[in-house]
């Protein structure tokens, strides 16, 4: 085992990951563990744009950003944070723009602009031009750009080191009340390096948790095979709440079947949504702007024109993407790489013939909390110091209940750069946290458990299991009973998962070894979205209980917060359910105060 | 009088139209039987690389991937090959199947003839480490050597510098590379020198040279006029067919070769 030291440790070489890499490593001794290499990560999937209020084409200000995105998460969101966002928005398009991001241009050179869902002019008067954007692979150029640049600056990376551990340490705090707590302070994390399966130890005063979502607990999902939330499940195992996990956003234009992302930009160009009638049906259920509603609306109107028997195709279980009605011109220029995957993956011309979607697993709104200085909260208010979170992996919460088209990349970008700045500033100023006795004695447990485990249960199958039960009972309609089934579910694959059997015994790229390590992860934060599910008996945003089908801001208007509960001998009871315990923390509001969400 | 204003020119589509018949109404998707002769290779067990053969049933909108993780995931957990967003964006599963580079995902049985064995085997021109895994470093190592970023000397304006639509056209092409080594592991060049840049480095450099912001495109010549630069390009097409991004690789070294001797006069 080797031990490395540095000032600040990134975990992920996403957006997130490279927007902090490129501060945090002009200012501190700094170095990058991803266990991809860097421009494989999922950023690069993201097509429409990144929205700023630059005012290039109309009229505009970050202030109506603000309203959409706290209206867009249906007012869930963290006032102060998305206030943040909207603003820093302008600087981070900039920002890009100097680093060398190709977009799109106005007839004037300037960054053009584009509508994308949710995103309005005063207040929800009318859809507006936000979205900056290079043709619909916005997120590949700024994952593309984000790296040049940390080439630039010789950020130093560690590829194909997978993170299997965090490292902290507690000490007794007295408060001014004479109470006492546990505080966790940062020490550094254990990785596994895939190349040669050895463990490094990275002593650190700074750890940036930057790996992304978990979209793989579901089967239908337009995230890469390799989102597996390892992050939030480093975190989470060692006693770090996860906050909002209940919200999943399902993104309405999946291909059918596949789960392959075709972007809201298609709609933000004039695509429609039509039934098995050829009906525009986004008329009836958001009457002012229709296809460009907010995803959470979208996808659960096109899941309800299925369930009432109006979907299309031999199995009516999908609906269609209609193009046909824009110039294949318009399209080339603007859609390129959508109107290809249509092509190749379904055989369909989306000039001529509108594409068959269904609603896919898109985008984590929760994760690690953090407050708007990407510092990882223990609880809802107590900083643990050197650990910071940005991007998917972490809940600012500027999302709420549903984040909006083009916020994700603007999030990352945003608070990438907040957590680069913060953790190397912090560890300029802060000394090593010494390291806890056999750092790498849990990782080493860990490994040696999946590797010598000889049940024969297949690792693949409870992972199609798990998807399969999460797709069923936990999709865009969910009740009590579709909940405490997938609970019940997953008692069953944690029992099997006990006994599994991995194949491959080697030291070398044993990949088969780390699937096992990362279905342990998606269990356990499966297991956590749908007990905070169960918790939330109302529906709001991206969850909807049709057995609580109102929003209930008496009782809900407030965060959950999930915590792996280690005292395994209590009951399940109304706060601690399958060895979680869920408590609540505040939303934070600045200037809107909630009002009936109607588009 | 004052208009209403419309930020959208294009014409409000119909509320409801009549579908074809057809539409949807693919019927039962086809399967059909195929195999898999994968090169595999692990130093662990031995120095000899061999052929195996894995048999599935599959469906027509499978991928060349679906087939190597249904190996994988019910037949052999040992057989080893990199993947990640699995819809051809991220540039992990190049491999050279029946004889071409390819990505895994982007590559549908149904295309390929199914009645033999389909040859699945790593990118050439890189070391092997294990089964479809190959050493990227090589690869990257001529990426960076191209001073692949934007270099901008002049004063910083406040906001976004301009850019007229035509120049942003200009190397739009080039924007396109995902790294995934298909062009330059189907070079030849590159297989018997491994000092050359190879395609992709040169595709990169392209990308900054003919960017109307970027002030460095005299350097980066420089380093592409040097004896394993540019002029070792034979111009034999197999980058242009290997990308999966349809870049047009063997144009844009031409243009880069232009440009160095453009510039020499």
């Amino acid at each position: 085992m080797q031990v490395h030291k540095y000032d600040v440790v990134i975990v992920g070489a996403g957006g997130a990951g490279m927007r902090a890499a490129i501060e945090s490593g002009q200012r501190a001794h700094t170095a990058v563990l991803t266990k991809l290499y860097p421009t494989r990560s999922h950023t690069g999937a993201a097509q429409g744009g990144m929205c700023a209020a630059l005012a290039n084409v109309e009229e505009d200000n970050w202030e109506w950003h603000t309203f959409d995105t706290v209206k867009g998460g249906d007012y869930l969101v963290d006032q102060d944070a998305a206030e943040v966002m909207a603003k820093e928005a302008i600087e981070a398009v900039i920002d890009l723009e100097k680093m060398g991001l190709p977009f799109n241009r106005t007839p004037e050179g300037r960054i053009d602009q584009r509508r994308f869902g949710g995103h309005t002019r005063d207040h929800g008067k009318a859809p507006v031009r936000r979205a900056c954007y290079a043709a619909d692979r916005t997120g590949h150029m700024i994952l593309q750009t984000l790296y040049q640049n940390c080439v630039k600056h010789n950020v130093e990376f560690y590829n194909e080191y997978y993170v299997l551990d965090l490292l902290t340490v507690e000490e007794e705090v007295t408060r001014e009340d004479g109470t006492v707590y546990l505080q966790k302070k940062t020490a550094g994390v254990v990785s596994y390096d895939l190349a040669t399966g050895e463990l490094h130890v990275f002593q650190a005063k700074s750890v940036i948790l930057a790996t992304g979502g978990a979209g793989k607990v579901f089967k239908t999902t337009s995230n890469a095979h390799t989102l597996t939330g390892d992050g939030m499940g480093i975190a989470f195992r060692k006693g770090i709440p996860l906050e909002d996990m209940e919200f999943f956003q399902f993104h309405p234009t999946g291909l059918a079947g596949l789960g392959i992302l075709l972007s809201e930009a298609a709609r933000g160009e004039g695509a429609i949504l039509r039934n098995s009638e050829g009906e525009r049906f986004m008329e009836r259920y958001a009457p002012t702007i229709k296809d460009l509603a907010p995803r959470d609306i979208v996808a659960r109107s096109m899941a309800n024109e299925v369930r009432e028997g109006r979907g299309c195709g031999p199995n009516k279980d999908y609906v269609l993407l209609d193009l046909t009605h824009l110039e294949p011109a318009h399209i080339d220029a603007k859609l390129p790489d959508i109107t290809e995957f249509a092509r190749t993956y379904l055989g369909v011309e989306p000039y001529t013939e509108p594409v068959p979607v269904f609603p896919t697993a898109h985008y984590a709104m929760g994760g690690v909390p953090t407050n708007i200085n990407t510092e990882v909260l223990q609880d809802n208010d107590t900083v643990i110091p050197g650990l910071y979170a940005a991007g998917e992996v972490a809940c600012v919460s500027v999302h709420g209940s549903n984040r909006l088209g083009t916020n994700s990349l603007l999030d990352i970008n945003v608070f990438g750069k907040r957590a680069g700045v913060a953790a190397a500033k912090y560890a300029l100023s802060a000394d090593f946290v010494e390291l806890p006795e056999n750092p790498e004695a849990d990782t080493v447990a860990l490994l040696d458990h999946v590797r010598t485990s000889d049940g024969g249960e297949k690792v693949a199958l409870i992972r199609k299991d798990l998807q399969d039960t999460m797709d069923a009972n936990m999709q865009v309609f969910r009740t009590a009973e579709s909940l405490n089934q997938v609970l019940a579910d997953i008692a069953t694959f944690e029992e099997r998962y006990s006994r599994i059997t991995v194949q491959d015994k080697g030291k070398r790229f044993n990949l088969d070894l780390l699937e096992a390590v990362e279905l342990g992860f998606l269990l356990e934060l499966a297991k956590v979205m749908t007990v905070a599910a169960l918790h939330r008996k109302e529906s709001r945003g991206g969850h909807y209980r049709e057995d609580f089908p109102d929003r209930d801001d008496e009782n809900f208007m407030k965060h959950s917060m999930a915590y792996l509960d280690t005292d395994v001998t209590a009951e399940n009871s109304e706060e601690s359910i399958a060895g979680i315990r869920l408590g609540t923390k505040p939303v934070v509001f600045t200037r809107y105060q909630p009002m009936v969400r109607k588009y | 009088m004052s208009t209403v204003e419309t930020a959208e020119t294009a014409p409000e589509p119909a509320s409801k139209i009549e579908l074809p018949a057809h539409l949807g109404g693919g019927g039962e998707i086809p399967t059909f039987d195929v195999t898999l002769r994968v090169r595999r290779y692990n130093p662990e067990v031995s120095e000899e690389s061999t052929w195996e053969d894995f048999t599935m049933t599959m469906y027509g909108t499978d991928r060349v991937l679906d087939a190597l993780h249904k190996v994988k995931w019910e037949q052999d957990g040992s057989l080893t090959f990199r993947r990640s967003c699995a819809h051809g964006v991220c540039g992990s599963d190049a491999m050279r199947i029946n004889g071409r580079n390819r990505l895994a995902c982007k590559t549908l049985l149904k295309d390929l003839d199914t009645t033999k064995p389909i040859t699945v085997e790593p990118i050439k021109g890189l070391p092997v480490e294990k089964d479809l895994i190959v050493d990227m470093e090589p690869f990257f190592q001529s990426f960076r050597e191209v001073m692949p970023f934007l270099v901008n000397r002049g004063h910083e304006p406040a906001k976004e510098r301009l850019q007229s639509a035509e120049q942003r056209e200009r190397f739009d092409d080039t924007t396109k590379c995902i790294l995934c080594a298909a062009c330059t592991s189907s070079c030849p060049v590159f297989w018997t020198d491994g000092q050359y840049f190879g395609p992709a480095a040169i595709v990169n450099a392209h990308r900054f040279i003919f960017d109307s912001r970027d002030d460095a495109g005299d350097m980066r010549l420089e380093i592409l006029n040097d004896k394993e630069g540019v002029w070792r390009c034979r111009t034999t097409f197999n980058c242009t067919e290997a990308c999966p991004r349809g870049i047009q690789i063997t144009q844009a070294i031409a243009e880069v070769k232009q440009a160095i001797l453009a510039r020499q006069l």
